[in-house]
């Protein structure tokens, strides 16, 4: 417990979680509000609603990622293993931080997005309330929020500079897995099931009405087995990342 | 205490750290000695457990650093001032440092007032000048109060002021019991900081010894006389087998205790205008004994190995001070000895 109250105060003792933040719930807030207003609110269903607290998403890895990735910049991380010398803890410590400050972050931003966007939407195709799949397509922004984290964690340690982990962890999602889909006959097939595509499956509605079947993906996974190989890969990931914590020299 | 073992690092093909075995003991300043790239940074990182080595080991206490316990309780190191964020403050450096390891809040305070940094406690330490990241380092280091501290190059960069409270305070943690390491690459330094001595050059062990021993062995101590009829003492000396060098109106008597020159000089009745003994400079010694590490075995520095210099003195080493930097420190006093090392410069700009 002490170790994750060391990673807090490390966390937030610099300035840029704050500006972080504040892009996080400006980029929710934003698209919610263009969504809500645009065309009376006829395109306002909670997976495009919400497409802003997915740009969060990005941000609060980039965020994740800093939070390890600085500290080999400026060399804290040997006077972090000065005082904690297992290596696994320090990590596993700022993991859950991460995961858990993102679980809160993602689920606060996309409950915003979604009431901002019930509050100005004059004529939705669906009325916007919190039941059946739409929790899961509000809610499900906490679970994919903590287990970006996660990847971003990983990614950070593994390549101990900002610029790399930063630059992987947003084409990783935004290109390379869209470009995979290119790909003949594989790409569609295995594109879903790539780990951000799969897991933004978890926010996706099962079922839309006809209007917006194109815009809506609806092959690939289920919402679970979307999340569960999104979860699969940021453990993966955090366990190799763990393993070369322990074996590089600091 | 800190025990190392047959500790080696390789990087690659290079061999940074070459079977290293010695023991750093409680109640002095132990000095860490060798020219840049010897391999003392990389010793003490092997030491806090931040480096692995690829063979041997390096325990605190009888224990490996990753398996302590509250380790800031035990050892406290400042290997680099730098090792900060610089949009943190000071404050809250120190304070994920005392919560890692279980220490109060309070504490943070304390070692901030030990330190002097009390007053600048909130600001970013990134604009810290060089001597205030020191003594946050230095903030951090005795933070869990702990019995082993290790320093590396604790005075480079800072004001001779600076200098001073850092050796100052070294030698007051040593004299308080602890066990203090301390590397440099500054021999005259090391001379008036430290009481004991490891000296490593490439890697590998070149001296263990108490600093006044190492320096009565590693350098020569000669004899300066100045007399109105030096050419006869010259002549005198000569004749009795005995190797002098002439310097600016004095003569410089090589390997004789000086108490045979004064009584050769006596029974003679040569007038003497100065007798003085002069202690070989410490930069000069370190030199030779670095120079060329291999062919210096550990415990090799008698200096017989090199043309370039006469053999150390076989008779008693001149007078050698219980305290204080040695009088051969000072380069005016030991002019005798600029002719033999041409191409060293002194490494205090560093």
């Amino acid at each position: 417990m002490s170790l994750i109250a060391v990673e807090r105060i490390k966390l937030l003792s610099t300035r840029s979680p704050y500006w972080c933040m504040i892009a996080i719930v400006a980029a929710s807030l934003l698209i919610a509000l263009a969504i809500g207003l645009g065309d009376s609110g006829r395109q306002a269903i909670p997976y495009f609603a919400l497409r802003g607290v997915g740009l969060g998403l990005s941000i609060y890895m980039v965020l994740a990622a800093l939070a390890v990735t600085t500290e080999y910049r400026f060399s804290t991380v040997r006077s972090t293993f000065l005082a904690v010398p297992k290596r696994t803890n320090v990590l596993l410590a700022k993991t859950l931080l991460l995961a858990g400050i993102g679980a809160v972050v993602g689920f606060l931003c996309a409950i915003g997005a979604f009431f901002l966007t019930k509050l100005l939407a004059k004529d939705p195709p669906d009325p916007l309330v919190l039941q059946g799949q739409v929790w899961r397509e509000v809610a499900g922004y906490g679970a994919l929020f903590a287990i970006a984290a996660i990847i971003a964690v990983s990614v950070g340690t593994l390549l101990r500079q900002s610029a790399g982990a930063i630059a992987l962890l947003l084409l990783w999602p935004l290109l390379v897995e869209s470009l995979f889909t290119l790909i003949p006959k594989v790409g569609p097939k295995a594109g879903p099931w790539l780990p951000f595509t799969a897991g933004d499956r978890f926010i996706t509605p099962t079922s839309v009405t006809d209007q917006f079947q194109d815009a809506v993906p609806q092959t690939g996974p289920t919402p679970v087995q979307g999340l569960l190989v999104f979860l699969a890969t940021a453990v993966v990931l955090w366990l190799i990342a763990a393993f070369v914590l322990n074996k590089r020299d600091a | 205490m800190i025990e190392v073992s047959g500790l080696s690092k390789t990087f690659g093909d290079t061999r940074a750290v070459d079977q290293l075995s010695f023991v750093v003991r409680p109640g002095v300043v132990t000095g860490f000695l060798g020219p840049n790239g010897a391999g003392k940074s990389t010793t003490m990182r092997m030491i806090l457990g931040l480096d692995n080595p690829t063979a041997g080991e390096a325990l605190i206490d009888g224990q490996r650093y990753a398996s302590l316990v509250r380790p800031l309780t035990k050892v406290g190191a400042l290997l680099d001032a730098n090792w900060v964020h610089p949009n943190r403050s000071a404050r809250s450096h120190l304070r994920w440092m005392a919560t890692s390891n279980g220490l109060p809040t309070t504490r943070v305070d304390e070692v901030l007032e030990t330190v002097g940094l009390t007053a600048v406690a909130g600001k970013a330490v990134g604009k810290f000048s060089l001597g205030m990241k020191q003594r946050l380092g230095l903030a951090g280091a005795i933070l869990g109060d702990p019995q082993v501290l290790l320093f590396d190059e604790p005075v480079n960069g800072l004001d001779p002021e600076g200098i001073l409270w850092i050796r100052q305070f070294m030698q007051s943690l040593a004299a308080a019991g602890r066990t203090v390491f301390v590397s440099s690459h500054l021999l005259s330094e090391m001379a008036v900081t430290a009481q004991h001595l490891i000296v490593i050059g490439r890697g590998k062990l070149i001296a263990d010894a108490d600093t006044a021993e190492f320096i009565a062995q590693s350098t020569e101590s000669t004899v300066r006389v100045r007399s109105p009829q030096l050419p006869a003492l010259a002549d005198l000396l000569g004749r009795n087998g005995i190797r002098v060098t002439a310097a600016d109106g004095s003569l410089i008597v090589h390997s004789v205790p000086i108490e045979q020159v004064g009584d050769l000089a006596g029974a003679a009745g040569i007038t003497l205008h100065e007798l003085a003994g002069v202690q070989g400079s410490l930069e000069e010694a370190f030199m030779q004994l670095t120079g060329d590490s291999v062919e210096y075995g550990a415990h090799g520095f008698t200096t017989s190995g090199d043309p370039m210099l006469p053999t150390a003195p076989a008779g008693p080493p001149g007078p050698l001070p219980a305290a204080g930097p040695p009088p051969g420190y000072q380069p005016q006093s030991s002019p005798g000895f600029q002719p033999t090392a041409p191409n060293y410069t002194a490494p205090e700009g560093k």
